[in-house]
């Protein structure tokens, strides 16, 4: 079943009255339940694509489609309520609400995609502890390391169980140890069927992901199936004699 | 593999299974596991450049146990491989040779090539990835190695990067 699939999109700014075009046509598709990594140097496009797939950035043509509906002609106010309820957005930065505790941050994209009180607060209990977050639950994020905060971010964007996980450089910004405890979670909800599409640079993300799309100057130049074609090595001699 | 056994020789006497598991222990699942055949040419070899030195020790009902010592020579030179800085890694990389000379050759485009190097890389990072999340967390050293190999593998991605900004157009 599919997810999201786009046709042509293109994303063209204007530059003191100059088109610069960071997107120049990209037709992609996403599987329920696939975990897509974007790639490709700086100021090829990913960061834009991701964004026009969140409806956070406005396509110049084209189209997106989620879930069998498109989505690229909704307003503003009207992609505001299909994020909330559809789709769970994690940033370089984290983006937290710097005046609302962990538990809040957590729990209100729940109550704001429908969710009961309740639901939303066993929701949170239960990611946060998935995330080795319950006892910071109550701290500000301002309190949290670097790697906590995306962490609880990470959680904030499962909180309304969304169809599709978005996610822009989510290890940017973090040491090698949150990295890997970033690179746990999403494997673990990539597990349970979770869609996820990540725009990173980080090969240890990309190395997670099902699939590897390449983008060069706003264009899809590869579209890499992770599969497995050969056997994974025995010992972990044997990986390091080949980059020895 | 010389100088790694002149440092376990420098702690203490032990013929070559022994060194061979005293690697094997030290460095974990992340090292080349050394033969057992290889380790006795290279004993063999720093006898002859006097490094050390070999004596049998008898043993009742079996046949006698070569024992390997460090001698003065060996302890110099350990020393000053210890002592002096290591080159790092030299950029002699085959692929970059590939992708300059390829469009002389007529045969393969440089976005094809990068392509495929760039799948081999995110393969190879995958299982570094698998064998550390399969080796002991207690296993420092073992887990250092392979963080510094997928480092250098990032470093190469990140360059192949590169390679694909400045030379495909």
């Amino acid at each position: 079943m599919t997810v999201l699939t786009t046709h042509n999109l293109v994303r063209i700014y204007q530059n003191g009255g100059v088109p610069v075009p960071a997107v120049r046509g990209v037709d992609f598709t996403v599987e329920a339940g696939e975990f897509v990594a974007i790639m490709g140097p700086s100021g090829s496009g990913k960061s834009t694509l991701v964004h026009m797939l969140g409806g956070l950035d406005v396509r110049t043509s084209g189209e997106i489609w989620l879930d069998g509906k498109r989505v690229d002609t909704l307003s503003e106010s009207a992609w505001a309520v299909l994020r909330r309820r559809k789709i769970g957005f994690v940033f370089q930065f984290y983006n937290l609400v710097t005046n609302m505790s962990v538990a809040d941050n957590v729990e209100l994209p729940a109550l704001l995609a429908g969710m009961s009180p309740r639901e939303s607060r066993e929701r949170r209990e239960y990611l946060l502890a998935e995330l080795g977050l319950t006892e910071r639950a109550y701290a500000a994020p301002a309190e949290l390391s670097g790697g906590e905060q995306q962490r609880v971010a990470l959680a904030r964007a499962l909180a309304n169980g969304p169809r599709l996980l978005l996610a822009d450089e989510p290890t940017g910004n973090l040491d090698s140890r949150n990295t890997r405890d970033v690179l746990r979670l999403l494997g673990e909800v990539h597990g349970q069927g979770q869609t996820i599409v990540v725009v990173t640079h980080d090969a240890k993300v990309a190395s997670k992901a099902d699939r590897v799309v390449t983008l060069s100057d706003g264009m899809i130049v590869d579209d890499a199936s992770m599969r497995r074609r050969r056997r994974p090595p025995g010992s972990a001699g044997d990986v390091v004699e080949l980059r020895g | 593999m010389r100088l790694p056994l002149l440092a376990l020789l420098a702690k203490e006497p032990a013929h070559g299974y022994e060194l061979k598991q005293a690697l094997e222990q030290t460095f974990g699942g992340a090292y080349p596991s050394p033969n057992i055949g290889q380790i006795y040419v290279t004993l063999g070899r720093l006898e002859k450049d006097g490094y050390v030195r070999v004596v049998d020790v008898e043993q009742s009902n079996r046949p006698n146990k070569k024992v390997y010592f460090l001698t003065a020579a060996g302890r110099e030179a350990l020393e000053e491989w210890v002592d002096e800085p290591t080159e790092g890694p030299r950029v002699r990389d085959e692929f970059f040779m590939k992708l300059v000379l390829a469009p002389l050759t007529g045969i393969a485009d440089r976005m094809a090539l990068i392509n495929r190097q760039r799948r081999h890389y995110l393969s190879l990072m995958r299982d570094l990835t698998e064998l550390a999340e399969r080796t002991d967390p207690g296993d420092r050293v073992a887990l250092l190695l392979i963080e510094g190999a997928t480092l250098h593998l990032q470093a190469d991605l990140d360059w192949l990067e590169r390679c694909q900004e400045d030379l495909v157009t």
